[in-house]
């Protein structure tokens, strides 16, 4: 049998020079801006931690009133914050987000190219560059006004910020919903009532929700609109409809801004409980999202 | 009871030049009552004719299938069948379509009420992201089927209609997603089935597919021949050749003014007359390879 003549090998390493170099300066580049990118975030979660940790207790997260200033850390603790934020971003969350999902059914299911589907899509753009602030003056001017501090009127204020997160995130959710699966629907004899019902919104349930979450987790920590509405007060509101409540955030603003040590222990304390509460949000919706995908792989 | 009706609808067809002889020819023809009845019908996109002079007969419990090059409008006449056109919004149709006698585009009829009748299979499977169940007992939950001893009866006599039926019985609540492309878009076929349509319009059903799951969807299609009617388009004229009974062959006009392109129905027949011995050119030129 013949011997097969030598055959000449392909070079297949990456050649050197500039191309090579180029090839290591971007990547250097890209390392060094997430070391830029994670070391203020490090820096406060750091910060946060390690002034506020110590003053957390069951007592700090449960018990109240909030005391005056210029009491120690270890009198009184932050319930009424806790359940203030908690009662006005639940509120919130009951008033923005089956708004602001229907109004990104309507954008991508039934307004099609029309006026007011482009419309509802453009103020929403608009409404999400508003100051937060604006939207407690807004608020304020409007409700506050004539019917008093309420939580309720905090939640308008934090619904107002959530609205077009939560229509701007589910009408990207939705636009992901292949058209093939709404042509099947639809070939089965279904009304466009029940082709969005029975599978473009379970098909994007998971992003909805993980996406109204984070308008959650945003509107938890908000404190501008808040300090224009529920007019920060030191005892548990139980009913978030009427009366002054107070909320994690502007307790953040009111004590922080002390000259006492007690008070000042008491903001970072705030500071991380708010944060914890917006790391459980997020864990909670990545296992929502998790959950309603389960059959989409 | 049917015939007359039938002879009225053949009748009162206007039938193209190309048809006239070769409607005297098979005297075995004996075809089923008249499904579909189009009298030259065109379709429109905006103002872009993309469809012109459709007239066809299609015959119950028998496989029609549509042939022709891309963008010859197959699709787009299978589309108006069972009107998912008009979720195209500047779609528009000029003449009669007629279902059992009935005009499709009447004011009065709802899209939905035909759908439910004339089903549609799809180029890509295109399974819900639910169960393999739950994919199968959509069409009658959305129908008002609510006894769950009945739907597991349909959901396993639609996917053994399917030939599906063995290969998932053990896993019916496992993702539909987790299918192959064949299995997927048998459990297709299996979900417009459990509708108990009347007829199955298959939109390239084996494009995506490989010979085996092919073969697998084409024994399936002599299968249900019996208790449905089916048209489907294709790209293969091997398969039109396999299993149809009559093959409508399209062809594409070109304008020259506008630079357009306008399918065309160019002639329409028995599958063993259109491929052995058509009588346009076009026909001749398109099923002996020679493209025209």
């Amino acid at each position: 049998m013949a011997v097969a003549e030598p055959q000449q090998r392909p070079d297949l390493r990456e050649p050197a020079g500039w191309r090579r170099t180029r090839n290591r300066i971007a990547t250097a580049l890209m390392v060094l801006a997430f070391v830029l990118v994670i070391i203020p975030l490090g820096f406060v979660l750091y910060t946060v931690i390690a002034k506020g940790a110590s003053i957390i207790s069951w007592s700090f997260l449960t018990g109240g009133p909030i005391p005056p200033n210029v009491l120690p850390a270890s009198v009184g603790g932050m319930g009424p914050a806790v359940l203030g934020t908690i009662e006005i971003t639940a509120l919130a969350t009951v008033i923005s987000v089956p708004l602001g999902v229907l109004g990104a059914v309507y954008i991508n299911e039934y307004g099609g190219k029309g006026l007011l589907a482009r419309l509802i899509g453009f103020m929403a753009d608009v409404m999400t560059g508003v100051p937060s602030i604006v939207m407690g003056l807004f608020i304020f001017s409007i409700w506050v006004l004539h019917f008093g501090y309420s939580g309720l009127a905090g939640a308008f204020a934090l619904g107002c910020l959530m609205l077009p997160i939560v229509i701007r995130s589910s009408d990207e959710m939705l636009k992901l919903v292949p058209d093939p699966l709404r042509e099947a629907s639809y070939a089965l004899g279904a009304t466009k009532a029940r082709v969005t019902l029975t599978v473009v919104l379970p098909a994007a349930i998971g992003g909805i929700v993980s996406g109204a979450l984070l308008a959650v987790a945003r509107a938890a920590g908000e404190t501008a609109p808040l300090l224009f509405t529920i007019l920060t007060v030191t005892a548990a509101n139980r009913n978030v409809f009427s009366g002054a409540n107070t909320a994690l955030s502007t307790q953040i603003f009111a004590n922080a801004s002390q000259p006492y040590v007690g008070a000042q222990a008491r903001a970072w304390g705030a500071a991380l409980t708010l944060i914890a509460i917006a790391f459980i949000l997020m864990i909670v919706a990545r296992t929502v999202t998790a959950r309603f995908t389960r059959y989409s792989r | 009871m049917e015939e007359p009706e039938q002879n009225v609808a053949t009748t009162s067809l206007p039938k193209p030049a190309a048809l006239q002889k070769s409607a005297d020819a098979p005297v075995f023809d004996t075809p089923g009552a008249a499904i579909f009845n189009t009298d030259t019908v065109s379709i429109y996109y905006g103002s872009f004719r993309a469809v012109t002079d459709v007239s066809l007969t299609v015959h119950e419990n028998e496989i029609t299938a549509f042939i022709g090059p891309s963008g010859c409008g197959k699709t787009t006449v299978l589309r108006t069948l069972n009107r998912m056109n008009d979720l195209i919004p500047s779609a528009r149709v000029e003449g009669d379509v007629h279902y059992r006698g009935t005009s499709l585009y009447h004011k009065d009829v709802s899209a939905t009420a035909v759908r439910r009748r004339i089903g549609m299979v799809f180029q890509k499977p295109n399974p819900f992201p639910k169960s393999i169940y739950d994919n199968v007992a959509y069409g009658p939950r959305i129908n008002g089927q609510r006894n769950k001893g009945k739907l597991n009866e349909i959901v396993e006599h639609s996917l053994r209609q399917a030939a599906l039926w063995d290969e998932v019985k053990d896993r019916l609540n496992n993702s539909a997603l987790s299918l192959s492309g064949g299995q997927a878009q048998r459990l297709c076929i299996a979900r417009t089935l459990a509708v108990e349509p009347d007829v199955v319009l298959m939109d390239e059903p084996c494009s995506a597919l490989d010979p085996i799951a092919t073969a697998a969807i084409e024994d399936l299609m002599h299968d249900i021949k019996s208790r449905y009617t089916i048209v489907i388009v294709t790209h293969n004229m091997q398969q039109a050749t396999r299993v149809s009974d009559r093959t409508a062959f399209f062809s594409v006009l070109r304008n020259e003014e506008s630079d357009t392109r306008t399918g065309v129905l160019v002639e329409y027949g028995r599958t063993e007359q259109i491929f052995q011995d058509p009588v346009d050119p076009r026909t001749r030129a398109y099923v002996t390879g020679r493209m025209g």
